[in-house]
């Protein structure tokens, strides 16, 4: 189901937040809602399995410097910075499909592999605070974490579901967690 | 690395997909939702979906055609034709498009596009320029379906539309639309050299050659191609292991 209501999040089995939109007005409107709150509430009562997508996934972020500076969900140590080109031939928005770099395994990724491509479509990344919190890793601009994960919480930055067969699996894995 | 994407254009008139010609005449070519249907099967890069006939007649988009679009549709979609407000591009989103390309209503109404780009992101606002060569060697920018003379330069209008927040550039040559001869190069180079968004080279595509060409002499990012798809065997896999085996990254 699709809802911007709290007492939503008492039943849910599974939690997704995706993502189109700037990083501040996401945030007022997830706390106008007290989406914040309840997100946060669920996550600790009952380990709550989370997936951000894209500007979800920066969401889950502690601070964004989108337009301003915002306070994100915190859910993982980290902020999230605007993509810096390396080399003329980089365009910001990282637009199109790219392949992740797997730096440790995890359920979220089984049956893909270092070299899989998903589309990809941001102008900003998630900078983790930890390494351990980095899943698998992107070439772009240097290189940018594409996947993150803290206990229950996921993120990547890629967008599974126009991804394909690549994007079918994970979520698949997701909803498998 | 970043693929390079190729891209069908989907060109659509009052009921059914159309084959332009130098904007200029169209002839039908078939049913929208098979043609996106096949696409999805073949796993193609990206699909852009093109209303030709909407701003012309001073129409609105077909919202509940975009949303059965976007419900077979697995990949990216960009929809364009007859967005006029924020309202237009906001609904178009929430019916399953995940950019929205303006023209006409990029160069009347400018504010339309810092608009859009701050209340969804930069990502998924697409301005489209279609431009046309004079007889001098200077390009102009033409609006409502390339019939009207704007007195913009594709380039300082590129970098115009950057500055107030366009995620991606949609070039497309109106000469070379529909001719199957080649991209116009000068065009998509000097816009492609102009900002630092993503540019995708537009109008002239026929042969694999081409594409390869573009992508050699110019900063292209992403080809699209109509009539090359919907006339002639080529396909947007073929292109690929074309492109593949020139030297560039693709996705297979």
């Amino acid at each position: 189901m699709i809802t911007h209501r709290p007492e939503d999040l008492r039943s849910c089995d599974r939690l997704i937040i995706p993502g189109v939109g700037a990083f501040g007005k996401a945030m007022e409107n997830l706390r106008r809602e007290g989406m914040d709150e309840a997100i946060r509430t669920e996550r600790e009562r009952r380990e709550l399995p989370v997936l951000g997508i894209c500007l979800g996934m920066q969401l889950l972020a502690e601070a964004g410097e989108e337009g301003g500076n915002f306070l994100g969900l915190g859910l993982i140590a980290g902020r999230v910075a605007r993509l810096q080109r390396s080399a003329a031939k980089e365009r910001v928005p990282h637009m199109g499909w790219n392949e992740i770099e797997i730096a440790q395994r995890h359920p979220l990724l089984k049956g893909l592999e270092t070299g899989s491509n998903f589309y990809f479509v941001h102008s900003y990344h998630f900078c983790a605070a930890h390494e351990s919190d980095v899943v698998a890793f992107t070439p772009y601009c240097g290189r940018f974490a594409s996947v993150v994960a803290q206990g229950n919480v996921m993120g990547v930055q890629f967008h599974p579901e126009k991804s394909q067969r690549t994007g079918f699996q994970l979520l698949r894995n997701f909803l498998a967690l | 690395m970043l693929k390079i994407r190729v891209m069908p254009t989907l060109l659509y008139k009052d009921v059914g997909l159309v084959k332009g010609s130098k904007f200029d005449s169209t002839r039908r070519v078939g049913s929208v939702l098979q043609s996106v249907k096949v696409y999805n099967l073949r796993e193609v890069d990206e699909l852009v979906f093109l209303d030709i006939a909407a701003t012309p007649a001073g129409r609105r988009p077909d919202f509940q055609l975009i949303d059965d679009i976007a419900d077979e549709c697995f990949m990216p979609l960009t929809v364009g034709g007859g967005v006029r407000t924020l309202a237009d591009v906001r609904q178009l989103l929430a019916v399953g498009a995940d950019k929205v390309a303006l023209n006409t209503s990029a160069v009347e109404n400018p504010a339309l596009v810092r608009e859009a780009a701050e209340a969804f992101g930069t990502q998924c606002v697409v301005v489209s320029i279609d431009a046309r060569r004079h007889p001098s060697g200077i390009y102009e920018v033409f609006t409502h379906c390339g019939t009207r003379a704007t007195g913009l330069r594709p380039a300082d209008y590129a970098r115009e539309v950057e500055a107030r927040g366009a995620g991606e550039i949609l070039v497309t040559s109106i000469d070379r639309d529909g001719t199957m001869q080649g991209y116009d190069t000068e065009l998509v180079r000097d816009v492609s050299k102009a900002v630092t968004i993503p540019v995708i080279a537009s109008g002239g595509a026929g042969t694999y050659e081409h594409m390869e060409q573009v992508l050699r002499t110019t900063e292209a990012a992403a080809v699209a191609a109509a009539s090359m798809f919907h006339f002639t065997e080529r396909t947007p896999r073929e292109a690929k292991l074309h492109l593949r085996a020139a030297g560039f990254a693709v996705r297979l």
